[in-house]
């Protein structure tokens, strides 16, 4: 293909510098912005930096003239909610791009909903259609064992998953596809549908975030939102962690977002019931209070049904 | 007699790769890119039938490329036309369009002058074409 074509111009040289390549291509920052935005996962970064130094080696060997098939480059990220899936699935289309495996470097993120049509006749065009938006870039199946529905044999996911499979043979150096979903879920659904599996070579594993990550994580997001905790919230957060952890569905990073979030509510609350004047301060501190009020060191919401995006307090 | 309508249409047939050139260009200024195909080729005609829905949202030319091929798998003997429309306010137009596929054979037009009142000559281009019912008059 033409994107990864010879690096240098002219006869062909004999050595090729791969580094060199790497930093022109500037696929060395984005895998250092993902050592350094991301916290932990590393055997995820480490297959991203196999994928990396594939596809430059395949680059190099095309320019020296030497044929090779187009690497196959689907995915398929499984792994807990909240563990990263999409934010890593945005910074492998822009390695993809910056490589020249995907022409445009964009990344088309859908659901069943946005694949499957309500009634005969529906789908075909449904599922062409996202497909056609994601020509040129990576198309990301959330949840895609939801595509396939066993109890019901007249499902027209069946049909999608035939045009997917289609086009994930027959464009593969337009398209990349991506499937996401959680790993006991994704391995009925690779059961079930073999034609899945073979066309997938990366298979990558999400794991779950240990308790000092977590505390990285938030720290990091509350930096983003110009907040910070005092030493008391901080230690009250770190005792969150764990227990959060012990209830019912606990998301990861997403699950620290939420806690996050209730936690600037309620200093909001807070000094909005408190003095008139409130100083810099007084707007960025999240005191233990704030993190204390929380029903999660209560006990809190075992038994209760609530979904993840929920007002988990 | 081969009909200029669009853009480049006095130049030779656009290849594939021609066309997958100008498509990006079009996709790149935001445009929306839609397939018409007609076999009624009189300059007047400008109501050819749409080959589904106006493509929006497309970053890349090869989903438009592919379209355009499953309408030649179709209506490979008829003319085929590629639209970019604008919807920016104040332009709200068609700002490309150029033909991508044309019969093997154009026959061309006949001049018509029907004599009027007094010495005045009516003038009607009419299109051997069309003297077929539709959907017979090419191959």
């Amino acid at each position: 293909m033409a994107e990864a074509g010879p690096v240098a111009a002219g006869p062909t040289p004999d050595l090729i510098d791969l580094k060199a390549d790497i930093e022109q291509t500037g696929v060395a920052e984005v895998l250092d912005r993902l050592d350094r935005e991301l916290v932990g996962l590393a055997p995820v970064k480490q297959r991203i930096r196999e994928i990396a130094a594939l596809l430059v080696v395949e680059r190099a060997r095309a320019s020296l003239g030497l044929a090779t098939e187009h690497p196959t480059l689907h995915m398929s990220f499984t792994g807990n909610p909240g563990t990263g899936k999409t934010t890593v699935a945005l910074r492998m289309a822009e390695i993809l791009h910056k490589l020249g495996y995907s022409r445009r470097g964009h990344l088309v993120s859908v659901t069943r909903d946005d694949l499957v049509g309500q009634y005969i006749g529906h789908t075909a065009p449904k599922t062409k259609d996202v497909i056609k938006k994601a020509m040129g870039g990576v198309l990301f199946i959330d949840e895609a064992y939801y595509l396939y529905r066993p109890e019901n044999e007249r499902d027209y996911g069946q049909e999608s998953i035939e045009i997917l499979l289609q086009v994930m043979e027959n464009n593969r150096d337009d398209l990349v596809v991506i499937l996401a979903g959680y790993a006991d879920r994704m391995a009925r659904f690779f059961e079930s549908n073999p034609g899945f599996r073979s066309r997938i070579t990366h298979h990558i594993d999400f794991p779950d975030y240990g308790d000092a990550e977590l505390m990285v994580i938030a720290d990091k997001m509350l930096e983003q939102q110009n907040f910070r905790f005092d030493d008391a919230a901080r230690a009250a957060f770190a005792e969150y962690i764990p227990l959060r952890r012990g209830q019912p569905h606990f998301a990861n990073a997403r699950s620290i977002r939420n806690a996050l979030d209730r936690m600037r509510l309620r200093l909001a609350h807070r000094i909005f019931s408190a003095a008139p004047l409130v100083s810099r301060d007084d707007l960025m501190t999240i005191r233990e209070a704030d993190v204390r009020a929380s029903r999660v060191y209560s006990g809190g919401l075992t038994g209760s049904v609530e979904l993840n995006s929920g007002p988990v307090a | 007699m081969r009909i200029t309508q669009g853009a480049f249409s006095f130049l030779p047939d656009l290849t594939d790769a021609q066309i997958t050139a100008q498509v990006q260009y079009a996709l790149d200024q935001g445009w929306a890119l839609g397939i018409e195909y007609t076999d009624d080729p009189h300059p007047r005609n400008t109501y050819w039938e749409m080959w589904g829905m106006p493509m929006f949202d497309l970053q890349d030319a090869v989903g438009v490329v592919q379209e355009l091929n499953e309408c030649r798998k179709i209506h490979g003997g008829l003319y085929i036309r590629i639209n970019a429309f604008d919807s920016t306010h104040g332009w709200e137009t068609v700002r490309l369009s150029f033909i991508v596929n044309r019969p093997a054979i154009e026959p061309g037009f006949r001049l018509q002058r029907t004599e009027t009142g007094g010495r005045n000559i009516q003038y009607t281009t009419h299109a051997y074409a069309t003297d077929k019912p539709e959907g017979d008059r090419y191959g």
